[in-house]
């Protein structure tokens, strides 16, 4: 069964903390990945792979520069699931 | 002009204790830090040998998660290691640019290596963590110190398998001694109790097989020796001239007076049987010290526990030290805490300064019955050593050839 959006943002929130150390409640929907969260390209490319194993999903790699914010992560593996 | 360099900080993780005081009384209480693998991937391989000497303290214990999924098990020792020296120092004040790292490895990121081999035969290369690469480069655990305490002058990295950490010390002298820098933080970590080191060091018959007592089954110089036994851990010391650490008010624990690296050119494993290479190393390292052989009181001994490995050693220092050579004393601390390859010179530099800070030579466990080709003065007990201005080595000898000896002098 397809998780809610609400259980996506929280699942990506525990791997950015399991990746970053940033608090899971500081990850947040409207939040930018680069500019409020200070993510690393590196990083960023590490929570895209475990987020595909996590929730099943692909995102392809064109994709990626695409996803922003956790907003747009979330909506993405929302729909692709 | 050649300034007086000291050791101000002292930061260890080993298969004794997640520190340098638990470490050190462990080893003073002769404990062995060896133990059954209980991993399933002993069994699934059939390894031939089933134990090694594991950190005592695990890393994901002491260090934040991302510092886990980040950093190499090897560095993540050498991340404990620095920063309990670092705090040890007293965390220096020092221009970021006259501040370095020498830390070694023999190994480097053998876990992160040969996981993400797994990762890519089993799941394809779109699974294959970007961080790879900084983690298993062998400058990993030296790279992850600089960061941590924004080292600016120069982060280098040692190779030479089991010499690796003491020729990163005695790499830090030519440094200090430049003017160029005030302060090395210098080391080793190693993180080899892994599968395929384990079955390949097994397979070259350099390993202790002696699987039903892993406690006894590192015993140099004793005459059932079979082999060296693995371990893992990092040790660091800071170094800093005497001028800046004395400026700062700062604790000083010995002073580091030589270091010498030579190579044999004999054999890709085995050492040269004269002896002649490990010899040099030896004269050089105290040549610098402009030290007396008699001066010399106490010796950590490379002694890993292979049957032509301690025999080769001793015929070195007979060499040097000749009729003095029986009344140093000898300690042969793999006894206790196995070999970590890459950092075994680090926290065998760290018992070295601690014997002459604490006039006491930590003892050697398992001789049972001492080889008689090898007649040294081992301490078996802790022995208390003499007062006054006195000398220790620690040597390490590495496959390759490569011969590293240290001198510190107590300091007062």
């Amino acid at each position: 069964m397809a998780l809610s959006q609400a259980e996506v943002l929280a699942g990506l929130a525990e791997i950015v903390n399991e990746e970053t150390g940033i608090d899971t409640s500081s990850v947040q929907l409207e939040k930018s990945f680069v500019d409020d969260l200070d993510i690393d390209s590196i990083s960023m490319l590490t929570i895209v792979m475990n987020a595909e194993g996590k929730f099943g999903v692909t995102i392809p790699e064109d994709e990626v520069a695409n996803l922003k914010t956790v907003g747009d992560a979330v909506s993405f593996i929302t729909n692709a699931q | 002009m050649s300034q007086k360099i000291v050791v101000t900080g002292l930061g260890a993780t080993t298969p004794l204790g997640g520190d340098v005081h638990s470490t050190w009384q462990a080893l003073l209480a002769g404990e062995s830090g060896i133990s059954t693998l209980e991993q399933p991937w002993v069994e699934l391989h059939q390894l031939p040998v089933t134990f090694a000497g594991q950190a005592k303290v695990k890393a994901k214990d002491v260090l934040s998660v991302p510092e886990t999924k980040r950093l190499d098990p090897s560095s993540q020792f050498a991340l404990i290691a620095a920063r309990e020296a670092w705090e040890d120092a007293g965390k220096p004040e020092v221009d970021p640019e006259r501040l370095s790292v020498e830390f070694a490895t023999g190994i480097g990121g053998v876990w992160t290596l040969l996981d993400a081999y797994d990762v890519l035969k089993e799941s394809g290369p779109r699974r294959v963590l970007p961080m790879t690469v900084p983690m298993l480069m062998p400058n990993g655990p030296a790279a992850a110190i600089g960061m941590d305490i924004a080292a600016r002058g120069g982060v280098r990295t040692s190779v030479s398998a089991c010499a690796s950490s003491t020729e990163a010390i005695a790499n830090a002298i030519a440094r200090l001694q430049s003017g160029e820098i005030d302060v090395v933080v210098a080391g080793g970590a190693e993180a080899a109790i892994h599968p395929l080191p384990i079955a390949a060091f097994a397979s070259m018959h350099a390993l202790s097989r002696n699987n039903e007592n892993p406690t006894k089954a590192s015993r140099p110089y004793d005459t059932a020796r079979d082999g060296f036994v693995m371990g893992e851990g990092a040790g660091a010391l800071v170094l800093e001239t005497e001028s800046h650490a004395k400026a700062r008010g700062a604790k000083i624990y010995a002073e580091l007076v030589g270091g010498a690296v030579t190579s044999d050119a004999h054999h890709i494993t085995a050492p040269d049987p004269e002896g002649a290479g490990a010899a040099r190393a030896v004269i050089a390292a105290l040549k610098q010290a402009n030290a007396n052989l008699e001066e010399v009181v106490h010796i950590n001994a490379h002694a890993t526990s292979t049957p032509v490995g301690d025999i080769a050693e001793y015929v070195a220092l007979k060499r040097v030290f000749g009729d003095h050579l029986k009344n140093i004393c000898f300690s042969a601390t793999k006894s206790s805490t196995g070999h970590l390859l890459g950092g075994a010179g680090a926290i065998e530099a760290i018992f070295t300064v601690l014997a002459l800070h604490e006039r006491t030579a930590p003892p050697t466990i398992n001789l049972e019955n001492q080889d008689p080709e090898i007649p040294l003065d081992v301490v078996t007990s802790p022995r208390k050593l003499p007062d006054g201005p006195i000398l220790a080595i620690s040597n390490s000898f590495g496959f390759g050839g490569h011969n590293a000896v240290i001198a510190f002098r107590s300091y007062n």
